[in-house]
């Protein structure tokens, strides 16, 4: 099929405008929008989810002939209802970048050599053959994503847990969504959400913690303003460390200082309590009371180990923990006023009031992330506002399939795709279903990611493998783990796309498909599996990641354990994985099912979603006539007391400023492939620090000037951005780390939260110097 | 050969109307939204003079409050 230039530029034009009403009406829909396709030409629509955000929009793609030529939204999405963000309208131009790697390449004397893909795959499992016997299976490891597909994930860990024997598995969801797990499983007992996105729609408060959702989730963001347009009352609340575009579209911005988010939670509690806006019917039916350790320490050590231990105790403990914890007390800390404290509480007080909380980054790159996500759920709790449409609290997820891929399917080095290393019974089923000997599955976790790069770094791991992350980009402490990389006798095999840092460090690249270029599933925030079908063919010897595991485990000798045809392969590892969660509690949606629809939540239980898990009216697995949090014993949910402790490293006099970090509108992570599409990058091509002007005044420093960055770990220089697009309070810089021209994960610190040991990439401490 | 998108804004109460009113005009495609009261229009004329007599077309139409342009291409 061919589509004329002039089919081209109609489809140009509709594009248009449907982007200007969608910025002029949020939510707006086109569903009829598929009855131009028989005028504008020969192209077939098919659908996929987005592979950027966690948000799990539904797109149509366009292809004519083998190529990807326009994307719309899919309006049969609930998701995003015909809507995308400029990096979901120009998603398909990520396949098409001039240095795209096709083919296979294997170091040969310091250079990256052209080599056939039959002979890498057989020096990947050699080597990892080779570097099992010489230094024992914990000596190799894999390193994956919250981009890989489910299927990716899955079969990484039939080979490093089922087959290979080593818990050396973990993916770059540990740096973003470590602690919404942890907080998950510590409150619950089960993870993610309660709710799902229709809760959206009806609330009449959102309480966004950290989190800046006008660029990171710009489709959710969109939906919360259409509800406030229609409905007039409907507040945005946007409970922040620097103002940022939340913040100028919401009708409160309320400023804290870094970290001491852990005492305004607790503050909310008091106020609640002091108030009597308790929901007595709920709490005493549905929650218990428990502590924790504290002073529990930051892990910028090699070998840190922390486990908590939960103790229970009393509401008049509860109390007696709050009393710390007034607004006036908390205000001296918190720079949050004593009136806006109570304002806060009065919002999740009202019983007239549906409220929803909303966090991502802010809340879990935290050294007290699972903390700080327990206290949001006291709040919640203490009202009975949960688990119910519009009132709950909601983590959201910053990659595609952190949810589907590493949280589900278990990629993490403690974790199995049902259950824990740690306990018998998950052990046991893996080893049915993998067809392994139960003994070779370990039953101690290794590494979490920031430990797994130390041990590259002392030799304790040899060899490792990477795909689908750049880590060389984003691992905090970066100058470490970098030399950790390149040392003498490691093995690196990278699976890429583009050429990036990590590729750099590799001895071995192999070519990956592309999401539309092989099929595979991604599960989003709200628990919504979603399947695509390969749309386009791959180019050169580019090969799926899931195939690639596949191809290099047969060469070890596991040819029974994965024996799927290339033809069918997808489909068998789906039927295979779902016998893990045949359960009403986490019952997975039938292949049949996902390739026809735009995505299923689970739990999928006789042929229906579950919105709002734990309570019975809508759940199947909850008993009882109203709420029942079946993840714990007690069959309750868990208040934590949780005290406010400081940062690993705050500002002092010699690095007088926090260093906050994260992502923009317009760039997916490192960059890597959004900055290979020419309209994103022109939007933004460089990265740079915001400063405060009265910081910038102060220093000389002027829009576009030059400041080099330095922290104890190292040093980046780039250009200042002043009141520009966010805006730090005085004290503080932001940068986004999309740019790997300026790696500012050489400045920040490895410090991470000792339960979920995600990394804090929002504080540390540097200095500002003008060059 | 001109091309233009515009989202079409109907006097009120008059959507379904102005959906009519532009079927029954040549080189002209409309695409309501489900839920606004705005249409997008695609106009796709083979040449400045066919154009220009849309244009005035465009103009007469009872149902048509206004028009805002958000693309534009002639060759040449």
């Amino acid at each position: 099929m061919e589509i004329s230039r002039r089919q081209f530029i109609k489809s140009a034009a509709i594009q248009s405008a449907v982007t200007a009403a969608a910025v002029l009406f949020p939510g707006i829909s086109f569903g009829a929008w598929k009855m131009l396709d028989p005028s504008s030409g020969s192209i077939e629509w098919k659908k996929t989810p987005c592979r950027f955000c966690g948000t799990g929009c539904g797109l149509l793609v366009g292809v004519s002939g083998d190529r990807a030529v326009a994307v719309k939204g899919d309006p049969n999405c609930t998701v995003n209802k015909g809507l995308c963000c400029v990096k979901g309208y120009h998603s398909v131009q990520i396949l098409y970048g001039k240095d795209r790697i096709t083919q296979a390449l294997v170091r040969k004397n310091g250079k990256l050599v052209e080599t056939p893909l039959a002979e890498a795959l057989d020096l990947v499992a050699s080597k990892m053959q080779e570097t099992i016997k010489s230094h024992g299976k914990d000596s190799v490891a894999m390193y994956g994503s919250g981009q890989w597909s489910i299927a990716d994930g899955y079969v990484a860990s039939k080979l490093f847990k089922g087959c290979i024997g080593t818990n050396n598995l973990e993916a770059n969801a540990r740096l973003c969504m470590a602690s919404a797990v942890t907080g998950f499983m510590t409150s619950f007992g089960l993870d993610e959400p309660m709710g799902s996105y229709d809760d959206i729609d009806h609330a009449d408060v959102f309480i966004m913690w950290g989190n800046n959702m006008a660029e990171m989730h710009p489709v959710l963001f969109s939906r919360m303003l259409a509800n406030r347009k229609s409905k007039g009352h409907v507040k945005i609340i946007d409970f922040a460390t620097r103002t940022t575009r939340t913040s100028q579209a919401a009708d409160r911005s309320i400023l804290f200082n870094p970290q001491t988010d852990l005492a305004v939670a607790n503050a909310i509690c008091y106020e609640i309590i002091r108030n009597d806006w308790v929901n007595w019917d709920f709490v005493n039916k549905h929650v218990s009371f428990h502590k924790g350790k504290t002073n529990i320490g930051y892990g910028t050590e090699d070998h840190f180990k922390f486990k908590d231990k939960a103790e229970t105790v009393s509401l008049e403990e509860y109390k007696e923990f709050l009393a710390d914890y007034t607004p006036e007390n908390v205000e001296k800390i918190s720079g949050v006023s004593a009136k806006d404290i109570r304002y806060l509480a009065s919002l999740y007080g009202d019983p007239d009031k549906k409220v929803v909380s909303y966090w991502c980054m802010g809340m879990n790159q935290h050294t007290r992330g699972t903390w700080i996500n327990n206290l949001v759920y006291n709040c919640h709790l203490l009202v009975g506002k949960i688990s119910q449409p519009s009132n709950g609290p909601f983590s959201l997820t910053g990659q595609p399939s952190a949810c589907g891929t590493v949280r589900e399917v278990g990629t993490l080095t403690h974790k199995l795709p049902h259950g824990v290393v740690m306990k018998e019974g998950a052990r046991k089923m893996a080893a049915k279903i993998w067809d392994v000997p139960v003994e070779n599955i370990d039953p101690k976790p290794t590494y979490h990611t920031v430990e797994m790069f130390r041990a590259l770094d002392r030799g304790d791991i040899r060899f490792m493998w990477v795909q689908v992350t750049n880590p060389m980009v984003t691992m905090p402490n970066l100058n470490r783990y970098r030399d950790g990389a390149e040392k003498d006798g490691r093995f690196m095999v990278v699976s890429e796309i583009y050429p990036t840092p990590t590729y750099d460090v590799a001895d071995v690249v192999l070519p990956s498909a592309l999401w539309i270029e092989r099929e595979g599933f991604f599960g989003n925030s709200e628990r919504r599996t979603q399947h695509n079908d390969q749309i386009i063919p791959m180019p050169g010897d580019c090969m799926s990641n899931t195939w690639q595991i596949i191809e290099v485990a047969r060469r070890m000798g596991f040819e029974k354990q994965f024996s799927w045809s290339e033809e069918t392969y997808i489909e068998d590892i789906w039927n295979e994985y779902i016998q893990f969660h045949d359960s009403p509690k986490h019952r997975m949606a039938p292949f049949k099912v996902l390739k026809a629809r735009s995505g299923a939540v689970w739990p999928f239980v006789d042929g229906l979603e579950t919105k709002w898990r734990y309570n019975a009216k809508y759940d199947p697995a909850a008993k009882g006539d109203d709420f029942h949090f079946y993840g714990k014993p007690d069959n309750r949910a868990w208040i934590w007391l949780r005290p406010y402790e400081p940062a690993a490293e705050s500002p002092d006099s010699e690095y007088p400023f926090w260093l906050n970090t994260g992502r923009i509108l317009e760039h997916w992570h490192t960059g890597s492939m959004t900055r290979r599409v020419p309209i994103l990058h022109k939007a933004a091509p460089e990265s740079y620090v915001e400063i405060n002007p009265d910081d910038a005044n102060r220093l000389g420093i002027v829009s576009g000037g030059k400041v080099k960055i330095s922290s104890r770990r190292g040093s980046v220089v780039m250009k200042a951005s002043i009141n520009g697009r966010g805006r730090p309070p005085q004290g503080m810089v932001f940068v986004p780390f999309f740019d790997e021209s300026y790696l500012i994960n050489e400045v920040t610190l490895d410090a991470f939260c000792p339960i979920s040991k995600q990394p804090d990439y929002k504080k540390c401490a540097v200095k500002l110097e003008r060059v | 050969m001109p091309v233009f998108s515009y989202l079409a804004y109907p006097v009120p109460g008059a959507k379904k109307e102005l959906i009519n009113d532009l079927a029954a005009l040549d080189y002209c495609e409309a695409t309501p939204a489900d839920n606004q009261e705005i249409l997008i229009l695609v106009t796709d004329t083979p040449d400045e003079n066919k154009e220009k007599e849309l244009q005035k077309k465009l103009k007469n139409l009872k149902s048509l409050e206004s028009l805002g342009m958000t693309f534009g291409h002639t060759d040449g």
